[in-house]
């Protein structure tokens, strides 16, 4: 247990440096750099003109459908990993127990496909 | 082992502030990005307690995607920054059940653990082999496909339902747009692109 700890050592030093950096970064322009805040400086630049509306629009929803099924790829990948590591272990079942996952969501895939989700017009 | 002591009260500490200032924060995307942090802290957690594959998975598919995700529904619920306070009165009472009931969960889970419910003096039906002769991912994919075959398709199944969900509720076919299609692009020959015309002078077309 101690040992396998042990190898996440260099990510804990790196991401102390990370955050020692990014601390170091906003505190030197906070104490060093002179400070004259007013109003038109936090406005919006928008080519000289007033800004027309927020920037906070609707988006369209086929992002959302992109991110979903961006994720369920992304899960049926992150289910490969493990399957790969053992799979010399699991032997002819674990691998045809894969194919089937796989052959699931091939279907849904070719679904998509089919369909246009993939298609941004 | 002081540092990993000390690093799980950092990762705790995190973990909660970011996590309370998910749901205080005014800007619903800076509760997102509070969110992300918090997913991260969490991996930290699994890392310590020896979940490796667990600690990757939740930031590869929920600080990769979920937080994506997360951010287009902000986005597209276009919720007002001010306006998302005044709720707070009328979603008490619900948001105190339900926070009611995990807390209660909670209790029993810890209060079993403490306590030592009858069941679980048995040995457990799947030990956690020594990490040193398989690791955490390999322990998981042993029984994954094999054991719990079941679970696992139904996840399968799931995902399925879920893009097949998706894709459902979100498409639709807009009318009117112009399209470029290739195929038809390189196959347009000379003859039908291309017209000429013998115009006599002075008479125009």
């Amino acid at each position: 247990m101690a040992d396998f700890l042990a190898d996440y050592l260099p990510i804990l030093v790196f991401l102390g440096i990370a955050g020692g950096i990014a601390v170091v970064m906003v505190a030197a322009s906070w104490f060093i750099a002179p400070q004259r805040p007013y109003g038109d400086k936090a406005d919006a630049y928008e080519c000289g003109f007033e800004a027309f509306d927020d920037a906070r629009s609707r988006f369209d929803v086929r992002f959302y459908l992109v991110a979903i099924l961006f994720i369920i790829f992304d899960l049926e990948v992150a289910f490969l990993f493990p399957w790969a590591v053992s799979l010399g272990k699991i032997g002819i079942f674990g691998f045809w127990s894969m194919v089937v996952f796989l052959g699931l969501l091939t279907i849904g895939f070719v679904y998509e496909w089919r369909k246009g989700a993939l298609e941004w017009e | 082992m002081a540092i990993a002591a000390l690093s799980f009260y950092v990762f705790a500490f995190i973990t909660l502030f970011a996590a309370v200032n998910v749901i205080f924060a005014r800007n619903p995307v800076h509760s997102v990005l509070f969110l992300i942090l918090s997913f991260f802290s969490s991996a930290g957690l699994f890392v310590l307690m020896g979940a490796e594959f667990l600690a990757m998975v939740l930031v590869i598919v929920y600080v990769g995607a979920v937080a994506v995700l997360f951010l287009f529904v902000v986005m597209m619920l276009d919720v007002e920054v001010v306006a998302s306070r005044k709720g707070v009165a009328r979603y008490a009472s619900v948001g105190g059940l339900v926070g009611g009931l995990l807390l209660v969960e909670l209790v029993l889970i810890v209060g079993g653990r403490v306590g030592g419910l009858p069941n679980q003096t048995a040995a457990p039906v799947l030990p956690i082999p020594e990490m040193a002769e398989r690791t955490n991912t390999q322990a998981l994919g042993d029984v994954l496909y094999t054991d719990y075959i079941l679970l696992f398709q139904t996840a399968g199944m799931i995902l399925l339902v879920a893009m097949v969900g998706a894709i459902v509720l979100t498409l639709r076919k807009r009318s009117g747009v112009k399209r470029q299609n290739i195929q038809k692009q390189t196959l347009r020959t000379i003859d039908e692109a291309v017209e000429l015309k013998k115009v006599e002078p002075g008479s125009g077309l």
